[in-house]
């Protein structure tokens, strides 16, 4: 806990983040690139055709909605425990980004839908809970916005990130625990030929570095913003 | 490299066409907002303490 709350000090963020920045960026372009090139080489699955392309981004997108989110809850509790600041910006700014990984693997997922299942949007547990995700996202950020007191805000928001937190085994379990048209966990179960898997493994480190370089210019900004404003104060 | 998708491609595209504007978009959103982020600060930390808005505002 030591290490965390020692670079959780904006200032050692600052300068951490600075020097980690370009590397993370660099590697988030490769891995993209990598990624699609594999993506587009790959051949048609036996069974899905060219629509096996859409994996490449759904999965991606969808574990990235749920990963950011239990970042969030973790931020969240780091904050109503130890009070820290920086949590609070962390989760904040983390957010915006899982509610777009979220739209974007609602989307990706309802145009791969149609040509497999026959349908864009199908009411099971699945999708309802992954829409549910999106909407906790948004209440959360709405939260956010709506507490003019800072302080007051940042307890209220991790109080329901915590409580959304419960949203996330549900999605992950629902395939196994319901009757589902969504296919069951296909990443670890070994059944990916490698010609998919490599491209995918790909596609989501490039996703996860993603996310991180753009969370930690957004913390970094919100830092800023911050220092700006007790300046203006005084 | 292939692109062609055959009877495929109305699905695929799209689906590709809005990964790509999304997340190219909140890149060019969060290196902008930390432009203008910077930008603030450096102003502010310019003008110097006798010169801020509030201390104007009180006449200090």
């Amino acid at each position: 806990m030591q290490f965390i709350f020692r670079y959780a000090n904006p200032h050692e963020f600052m300068r951490l983040s600075g020097r980690v920045l370009p590397f993370t960026a660099i590697a988030t372009a490769a891995c993209l690139a990598a990624a699609l090139y594999l993506g587009f080489s790959a051949p048609p699955d036996y069974q899905q055709g060219r629509t096996v392309l859409i994996l490449f981004i759904h999965v991606p997108a969808a574990t990235l909605a749920m990963g950011v989110y239990g970042a969030i809850a973790v931020c969240s509790l780091l904050s109503l425990v130890w009070r820290h600041p920086l949590s609070d910006i962390a989760a904040r700014s983390a957010a915006p980004l899982g509610a777009l990984f979220t739209v974007l693997g609602l989307v990706t997922g309802s145009l791969w839908g149609k040509p497999m299942w026959g349908t864009y949007w199908v009411w099971d547990a699945r999708l309802t809970s992954f829409l549910l995700l999106l909407f906790i996202y948004l209440g959360y950020m709405a939260l956010w916005n709506a507490v003019e007191d800072e302080t007051r805000a940042a307890r209220a928001a991790a109080i329901l990130a915590l409580v959304g937190a419960v949203n996330i085994p549900i999605i992950k379990f629902s395939v196994d625990w319901w009757n589902t048209l969504h296919q069951g966990e296909s990443l670890m179960s070994g059944k990916l030929a490698p010609v998919f898997l490599a491209p995918l493994l790909l596609m989501m480190a490039g996703y996860a570095l993603l996310f991180l370089t753009l969370w930690m210019v957004r913390i970094r900004t919100a830092i800023l913003e911050r220092r700006a404003r007790s300046l203006m104060q005084g | 490299m292939n692109f062609d998708m055959g009877p495929y491609s109305v699905y695929i595209w799209p689906a590709y066409g809005v990964s790509a504007v999304l997340l190219i978009g909140v890149t060019v959103w969060t290196v902008a907002a930390w432009r203008r982020a910077r930008a603030k600060l450096a102003g502010l930390e310019k003008r110097g303490p006798s010169s801020r808005p509030r201390d104007m505002a009180s006449g200090t």
